[in-house]
C-alpha cells in the first residue's frame, strides 16, 4: 500500500506504451480494415453492376431472339411462296409441253392421213380406171376420158 | 501454502507485500544504500524513494507482450482474407475504435490507440489474477532462495499489478495529465478556468457571481480530482478484493482434505466469475478514459 516511485514509473510506462501503439500498431491495422472495407464495397458495387449488365444482356438477347424469329417466319413465308410459284411454273411448263407434243402428234396424224388419202386417191384412180376399162373395154379411150376421171378422183 | 511455519495472517500479509527496491532510511544498518526490503516494515520505511519491482516487471512484461503481438499482426496485416490471429486482433481494434467513435465527439487520432492500449493492457494485467495465487510467488521465492541466497520468506512477489495502487494511480495520472492538456488546448486557459468557476452556480448579478466563483471552484475542483481518483480506485479496489478472495480460498488448502476440495471448487467458481470482472474492469477503465477525453473536448458546456 506504499505510494512510491512505482507511481511515476507506471505513468511513464503507460505513456510509452500508448505512444508506441499510436505510432506503430494502430495505423497498419486500421488501414488494413479501411482497405478491406473499401474492397468489399467495391466488390458489392461490381456485383451489382454485373447483375445489371446481365439483365440488360438478357433483354437484348430476348430482343435478338424475337427479331430472329420474325426473320425466320418471313423466310419461311417467302420460301413457301416461292415453292408454290415453282410448282405453278412447272405445271405451266408441263401443260405447254403437253400441248406442244399434242400438236406435233396431230400434225403427224394429219400428215399420215393426207399421205394415206393421197395414196388411196391414186389407187382409186387406178382402180376406177381399171374398172372402167373393164366395163367400157373397147369403146372407151383411156386418154380421152383421163381428165374426167382425174376430176372425179380429185373429189375424193 | 508456501510454508508450514506461517500463520494465516502472515500468509496473507506476505501475499499483499510488493517486492520493494529502495533506499534504506536513516537508522537502518544499510542506511543510504539501495536494496530489496526484507520485511513489510522495511518497505514502508523506505518511503517514496522505492520502486515495486514486481509491479513494474509484470506491467512492462505484459505491455510489451501486447505490443509485440499486435505489432507482429500489424506488420503482416492484409486487407485480404485475415488469418486467425489477425481476425482476433482486428476484432479488438474494431471494438476499441467503435467505443471511441461512440463516446468521443472530438477529432483526435490519439484517443483510439490509447483506448486500445488501455483495454488490452489492463485486461492482461488483471488476467494475472487468474493464475493460482501461489504459483508465481513460490517460483520467485525458489529463485530468490537458490539463486540469490535469500530467505524465501523475505522474497515478496505480488503478481497482479492492478492490485498495487501505484500502478492504477500511475495510469490514471497519465490519463489525468492528458485530460488537463487537452482541456487547456481546446478551451484555452480562460475557457478552462471559466469551466471550473462559473458552474454550477451562476448569476447575472456581478457581485453575486463574485461570491459564487470560489464556491464553484471548490465544487468543480473536487469533481476534477475525483475523476482520476475514482478511475484508479475502482480498478484497484475490484482487483484487490478479487485477489484477496483468491488468497483466502488458497488458505483453505491448508485445512485438510474436506476444506481443500471445497476450496478447489471455490477457486474454480471464483475464477470463472472473475473472468467477467477482469474484462469488465478493463472495459470500464477504457470507457471512462474516453469519456474524460470527451469532456476535455467539450468546449461549450450546457448544464
Amino acid at each position: 500500500m506504499n505510494i512510491n516511485l512505482t507511481l511515476i514509473g507506471q505513468s511513464i510506462t503507460f505513456a510509452v506504451f500508448v505512444w508506441f501503439c499510436y505510432a506503430y500498431v494502430w495505423p497498419p491495422l486500421v488501414n488494413a480494415l479501411a482497405e478491406r472495407k473499401k474492397q468489399i464495397s467495391e466488390g458489392l458495387a461490381a456485383a451489382e453492376r454485373g447483375q445489371h449488365e446481365q439483365e440488360l444482356a438478357e433483354k437484348k438477347a430476348a430482343e435478338h431472339i424475337k427479331e430472329a424469329k420474325g426473320q425466320a417466319s418471313d423466310i419461311i413465308t417467302q420460301a413457301q411462296k416461292r415453292a408454290s410459284e415453282i410448282v405453278d411454273e412447272a405445271k405451266d411448263d408441263a401443260r405447254t409441253e403437253a400441248e406442244r407434243i399434242r400438236v406435233g402428234a396431230q400434225a403427224e396424224i394429219d400428215q399420215a392421213t393426207n399421205h394415206a388419202r393421197e395414196e388411196l386417191r391414186k389407187q382409186v384412180a387406178v382402180l376406177a380406171i381399171a374398172g372402167a376399162e373393164k366395163i367400157l373395154k373397147q369403146e372407151v379411150n383411156a386418154e380421152a376420158h383421163a381428165s374426167t376421171l382425174n376430176a372425179l378422183a380429185e373429189q375424193l | 501454502m508456501s510454508g508450514e511455519s506461517q500463520t494465516a495472517a502472515q500468509y496473507i500479509q506476505h501475499h499483499l507485500q510488493n517486492m520493494t527496491f529502495g533506499k534504506f532510511p536513516e537508522g537502518h544498518e544499510q542506511a543510504g544504500q539501495w536494496g530489496l526490503a526484507h520485511t513489510a516494515a522495511e518497505a514502508k520505511s523506505m518511503g517514496f524513494m522505492a520502486i515495486h519491482v514486481d509491479t513494474m516487471f509484470w506491467s512492462i512484461f505484459l505491455g510489451v507482450l501486447f505490443l509485440f503481438l499486435f505489432k507482429k499482426v500489424a506488420n503482416s496485416a492484409t486487407s485480404g482474407v485475415p488469418g486467425g490471429m489477425q481476425n482476433f486482433v482486428e476484432m479488438i481494434v474494431e471494438f476499441a475504435d467503435s467505443s471511441v467513435k461512440g463516446a468521443f465527439n472530438g477529432r483526435n487520432p490519439f484517443i483510439a490507440p490509447m483506448a486500445l492500449t488501455i483495454f488490452v493492457w489492463v485486461f492482461l494485467i488483471n488476467f494475472m489474477d487468474l493464475i493460482p495465487v501461489d504459483w508465481l510467488p513460490s517460483a520467485a521465492g525458489w529463485i530468490g532462495h537458490n539463486l540469490f541466497g535469500m530467505d524465501p520468506h523475505h522474497v515478496y512477489f505480488k503478481v497482479v499489478p492492478s492490485t498495487d495502487p501505484n500502478a492504477t494511480f500511475g495510469m490514471a495520472l497519465s490519463v489525468f495529465m492528458l485530460t488537463l492538456y487537452y482541456s487547456f488546448k481546446q478551451k484555452g486557459f480562460i475557457g478552462f478556468a471559466g469551466e471550473l468557476t462559473l458552474h454550477p452556480f451562476s448569476s447575472d448579478n456581478k457581485l453575486l457571481q463574485l461570491v459564487f466563483i470560489p464556491i464553484n471552484f471548490v465544487l468543480e475542483f473536487v469533481a476534477l480530482l475525483a475523476k482520476p481518483l475514482s478511475l484508479s480506485l475502482r480498478l484497484y479496489g475490484n482487483m484487490f478484493a478479487g485477489e484477496m478472495i483468491f488468497i483466502l480460498i488458497a488458505l483453505m488448502y491448508g485445512g485438510g482434505w474436506i476444506t481443500g476440495i471445497f476450496g478447489g471448487f471455490m477457486q474454480l467458481g471464483w475464477a470463472i466469475f472473475h473472468i467477467l470482472i477482469i474484462t469488465l474492469q478493463a472495459y470500464i477503465f477504457m470507457t471512462l478514459t474516453i469519456v474524460y477525453m470527451d469532456l476535455a473536448y467539450q468546449t461549450s458546456e450546457d448544464h
